[in-house]
This record gives C-alpha cells, sequence and structure tokens, in this order.
C-alpha cells in the first residue's frame, strides 16, 4: 500500500511556542489511525495544519505524493481532505440535505450565470447533485431528517451529518476531530461502527483524534501518540497501551 | 436551444404586458401616486441587491447607497456628457424619439450596473480580511467616500450636482415597466441563485465561513462576487433613479439612504427576499402614508426608530424570518384558515 498523507518534520511556531514540532506521520491508504494525547498536545493543530487552516512554519505536507504546503482550506478539501470539528460547526439554519449540498458543491458543475438565468444544464447538474445527496444521506441513515433544519437534530445526528457533509466532498482522506465526544456509550458504539463502515463503503483513509480510550483502541490499527507537539510513540493499540512513555504524558511519573 | 427561445419568448410576453401596464397607469394614476410607487419599486431593487450581501452572504455592509450613487451618476454622465459627443458622428445615439431613448437607457443601465459593479469589487476585496463591525465600518466609510469624490468632481457639477437628465425612463409612458422590469429580473436572478447548488455556498459562508471553507467553498470568490452582483445591482436602481427624477446631487446619496437600505433588509428578515421587497415598499410609502402629519420629516424618523426597536423586541428574525413569500405560503395560509374555521365550527 502506498502512503497517501505523509508529513516531514511538520512544524509550526505560535510565537515562541512549539505547538506542533518535528512531527512526522505516514499514513497508508485505506488505514484507519488514530491520532491521541493530553489536552493541549497538539492534536487539533495537526488538523488544522493538515486541512490548510494554519500553515506550516517548517516541514513538508505531502498529500498523495505531492507538497500541499499553504494551501488554503477549501484548496484542501478539493484535493481530497475533509475533516470535522471539535465543537460540531453545521451550517445551523439550512436544512440537513442543504448542508450536504454545500459540501458536494465543489464537483458541480455550474456558473455564476448558469445559476442566475437557469440554463438546463444547470437545472440537471442540480438535480444530479440532488439525487447524489439523498443517496449518501440514505447511507447515513439521514434520509428521515433531509428536510429538518441542521440545529434541529439531536446531538449524535448532528455528528453524523458532519461526518455525512465531510463525505459529500468525496474525500480521500477523513480526519475527525472528537468524533465520540459527549456521545453516550450506545451512540459511541454505533459511532464505531459506522466509521468502519464507511472507510470500507467508501475506501477512505481516516485519521481520527478521540480521547475516549475504548473508541481508540476499538477501531484505529495504528496509533500515534502526541504529547508538547511532538509524537512520543507510534504502533498498534495493544503496544501503545502498554507503553510507558504513553503512561507517563497522561498520568505523569514517580518522580514528578 | 429551444428552451432559449422559449426563455426569451417568455421574457418578451412578460415585457409586453408589464409596458401595458405601465402605460395605462401612467394614464389612470394621479402623478403624486405614481411618484411614490416609482419610488418604493426603486427601493425595492436597493433592498434585494443589498440582501444579497448583507442577508444571504451574511457581509454586514452598510455604504450602499455608494454603489447606488455610482450607477446614478455613470449612467447620468452617459446620457448627458458621453453621449452628445458620440452622437454628432453616430445619429442613433439621438435621444428624443422612442427607440433612441430606449437605446440609450440600456446602454446607460450597462455602464452604470457596471461600474457599481467594479466599485463593487474594490470594496469587497478589502472584506476578506474584514469581519462584522470592521466591515460595517469599512463600508460606511466607503459610502461617504464616494458622496465626498462626487462632491468634487466639477465634470459632474460638484455640489450642485446634475440637473436636467433627460427623462429616458419615462419616454413612452414606460416608467413604471422599467422600474418593476428591474424589480422582477433581479428578483427572479437571486431566487435562481438560491435554488442553485452554488447559491447554497452563498448561505453557507453566512452560516460558518470556516466550515465552509473546510468544505471546499471558495469563501473569498464568495464574498466578491456577492459584492460586485449586489452593487451592479444598486447600480442599475441608481441609473432609473437619474433618469426618471432628472436630477441628482451628491446629497442625496448620503449615509442616511444607506441606512435606511440596511433598515429594510433588517426589517426583511435577513436572507428573505420577498422580504425584502415588502420592507422596501412599505419603508418607502409610510413616510408618505404619514403625510397628513405636519413636520412629517422628524415624525418619520420617530417612526422609523420606533418601528425598528419594535421589530427587534418582537421578531427578531424579521417579517418573514428566512421564510419567502410564494404561492405556496398563500396555499399553506388558507389551509391553516380553513382548519381554524373547521376547528371553531366544532
Amino acid at each position: 500500500m502506498s502512503d497517501l498523507l505523509v508529513t516531514e518534520n511538520m512544524t509550526r511556531y505560535f510565537g515562541g511556542l512549539a505547538a506542533v514540532s518535528g512531527v512526522n506521520l505516514r499514513v497508508a491508504a485505506g488505514e484507519l489511525v488514530g491520532l491521541i494525547g493530553p489536552n493541549g498536545a497538539g492534536k487539533t493543530t495537526v488538523f488544522n495544519l493538515l486541512t490548510g487552516v494554519y500553515v506550516p512554519t517548517s516541514g513538508k505536507i505531502l498529500f498523495d505524493g505531492r507538497v500541499a504546503n499553504g494551501l488554503r482550506p477549501f484548496r484542501m478539501a478539493r484535493i481530497g481532505i475533509a475533516r470535522t470539528f471539535q465543537n460540531i460547526r453545521l451550517f445551523r439554519m439550512l436544512t440537513v440535505l442543504q448542508n450536504v449540498k454545500v459540501a458536494a458543491a465543489l464537483r458541480a458543475r455550474q456558473s455564476l450565470s448558469s445559476a442566475v438565468f437557469r440554463t438546463p444544464g444547470q437545472v440537471r447538474d442540480d438535480m444530479r447533485i440532488h439525487e447524489e445527496c439523498m443517496r449518501l444521506l440514505e447511507r447515513l441513515d439521514l434520509a428521515q431528517y433531509a428536510d429538518s433544519r441542521a440545529d434541529s437534530l439531536p446531538y449524535g445526528v448532528q455528528r453524523r451529518l458532519e461526518i455525512a457533509r465531510a463525505l459529500a466532498t468525496h474525500p480521500r482522506l477523513l480526519l475527525l476531530d472528537e468524533p465520540a465526544a459527549g456521545m453516550n456509550p450506545n451512540e459511541k458504539s454505533d459511532l464505531m461502527a459506522l466509521v468502519q463502515r464507511l472507510r470500507d463503503e467508501f475506501s477512505l483513509t481516516v485519521l481520527l483524534i478521540e480521547h475516549d480510550m475504548r473508541v481508540v483502541m476499538g477501531i484505529c490499527e495504528r496509533i500515534y501518540v502526541l504529547d508538547y507537539g511532538e509524537v512520543i510513540a507510534e504502533g498498534t493499540p495493544e503496544a501503545i497501551s502498554g507503553d510507558p512513555r504513553v503512561m507517563a504524558a497522561y498520568l505523569g511519573t514517580e518522580e514528578a | 436551444m429551444l428552451w432559449l427561445l422559449g426563455r426569451v419568448g417568455g421574457v418578451a410576453l412578460l415585457a409586453a404586458c408589464l409596458m401595458g401596464i405601465s402605460v395605462w397607469l401612467t394614464n389612470n394614476i394621479e402623478t403624486y401616486y405614481f411618484l411614490v410607487l416609482i419610488q418604493c419599486g426603486i427601493a425595492a431593487v436597493l433592498a434585494v441587491s443589498l440582501n444579497l450581501i448583507n442577508g444571504i452572504t451574511g457581509q454586514f455592509s452598510i455604504g450602499h447607497a455608494g454603489f447606488y450613487a455610482v450607477g446614478a451618476y455613470v449612467g447620468a454622465s452617459w446620457t448627458m456628457l458621453w453621449r452628445p459627443q458620440l452622437a454628432d458622428n453616430w445619429p442613433w445615439l439621438a435621444t428624443g424619439n422612442l427607440s433612441g431613448d430606449i437605446l440609450n437607457l440600456l446602454i446607460a443601465l450597462v455602464l452604470g450596473s457596471l461600474a457599481a459593479a467594479l466599485t463593487g469589487v474594490v470594496v469587497g476585496t478589502p472584506s476578506l480580511r474584514l469581519r462584522g463591525d470592521y466591515l460595517a465600518i469599512l463600508t460606511l466609510g466607503f459610502g461617504e467616500v464616494i458622496r465626498v469624490v462626487l462632491l468634487n468632481i466639477d465634470a459632474v457639477g460638484g455640489a450642485r450636482g446634475l440637473a436636467g437628465i433627460p427623462t429616458l425612463v419615462s419616454s413612452g409612458n414606460l416608467a413604471a415597466f422599467w422600474v418593476f422590469g428591474l424589480l422582477i429580473a433581479v428578483t427572479t436572478l437571486t431566487r435562481n441563485l438560491m435554488r442553485s447548488t452554488r447559491g447554497l455556498t452563498w448561505l453557507a459562508v453566512r452560516e460558518d465561513e470556516v466550515a465552509s471553507d473546510a468544505m471546499g467553498v471558495d469563501t473569498t470568490r464568495v464574498k466578491v462576487t456577492a459584492f460586485v452582483v449586489g452593487s451592479g445591482f444598486a447600480g442599475a436602481a441608481g441609473v432609473l433613479y437619474a433618469h426618471f427624477f432628472t436630477g441628482i446631487s451628491p446629497d442625496i446619496f448620503g449615509m442616511d439612504v444607506s441606512i435606511m437600505i440596511t433598515t429594510m433588509v433588517v426589517l426583511a428578515g435577513t436572507g428573505s427576499v420577498t422580504g425584502a421587497i415588502i420592507a422596501g415598499m412599505t419603508l418607502t410609502a409610510l413616510p408618505e402614508a404619514l403625510r397628513f402629519l405636519k413636520d412629517y420629516k422628524e415624525y418619520r424618523m420617530v417612526l422609523f426608530s420606533t418601528a425598528l426597536i419594535v421589530m427587534m423586541l418582537t421578531r427578531p428574525q424579521g417579517i418573514l424570518g428566512h421564510a419567502e413569500l410564494g404561492f405556496g405560503s398563500f396555499v399553506r395560509l388558507a389551509n391553516r384558515f380553513r382548519r381554524k374555521e373547521r376547528g371553531s365550527a366544532a
């Protein structure tokens, strides 16, 4: 399997603080990889670097063999990196279907003039996107909410909609930022099953940040542990859970 | 290409009907009411155009009178300053006959809206870096800059402005046709955009810029396009104003006009196109309806502020909120009414 995402010494400073320093990630196509670490370890900063919200101070991001440093977020989305947010960021006043359509719009073949004059090609394209988005909602079991406003949905469903919206961009790499945060145990189990199913069905590569160890250990094939902006351990869930450095990072060392 | 033929035919038919109505209105309505009607139409165009920027794309712009002024001045400059020079060589550019007037008005409309749209690029571009209050201050300042610049250009009369602009709009009793034709055009184009997938990305920018960016929406482009289209429409309204009222000066495009247009959009329910039309017309007709009061001008401002305060307290989402008024909503209203009747009967 080829590497879909590689970072080489990815570093980001905020003033004098290295939020992320010298991070080397290597994610193969089709893998389901976890990114864990204590609060403030720099996990979300890594995501923000990978999605173009921040530009790395130094180091490289390679996506599918091409350098992706410094691309604006919407470009990152267009080359195939999609994400969800730690704090849900849906388009609250839009319907579920509209939320997904916005993300699918990057594949729309329409211009401003075709849109305002509503040409037959435009109508066809809108229909195509409509049907495609409805199918996507069905696959994520969201079809019954299609016309409900996003902010009227229960919390777990909103989380699922965020994933659906990210999938509508047809990503190759899906970044999930704490998808299980705030969920009850049942919802968490559903989520784990969902992530695994989507990975197979959409032939995705998934990188996820998660605090819930049951979720991380349950679905990730490989895990990176981040502390103070550096990768302190990497390996299978079993190896990670027994690693003394990881325990030290989470629980503190005996001397401390 | 059959659809194009159908479309053109439809537009021609609508235009013909509108022309007929326009001629009838001019002959059968008192001049005073007719003037109010035209002002209502222009205000509605302005409200719909600002709604594109403020309501739909969520960029709080409060200098819309600036774009309106650019359109009015460029349109009037064409008719009064540039056209006469060209007409020496090209006699078909002469005004005074119906076809010449229509042609020249169309040219003025194109030039006026293009110039305003171009100004929209200039204002829209810094808006990429500014948000909320900061953008509001920038646009407010920009509106004033336009006014002061016009005040200092002698070619367009400085503080005196331009007077005696040919009444191209009223030629052939077509004033209502032009104004309401523009309103219908602007509304239709906006609604078409809102129905498209592309239009949804504009709403997404209003809802959450970070998330739209992450979903592949080029937010920069959306915002600048909104400014360009919105200000182009306002420019067209300005052209019609200049050629109907035949006199323009910098002080008619002051800050109060900008604030008034913003008020219409807020009152409309940010994002609602039909709401913007209703609010634009109401706020224009209201002071006229209050003419029986003496010193109505002062009362008008009191009324505005009161209306806004009451509005914000009782319906913060605006008259229509995010809903649109269409045939469907009448059906729904009728159904609800019928249910209620049945309920009271039982």
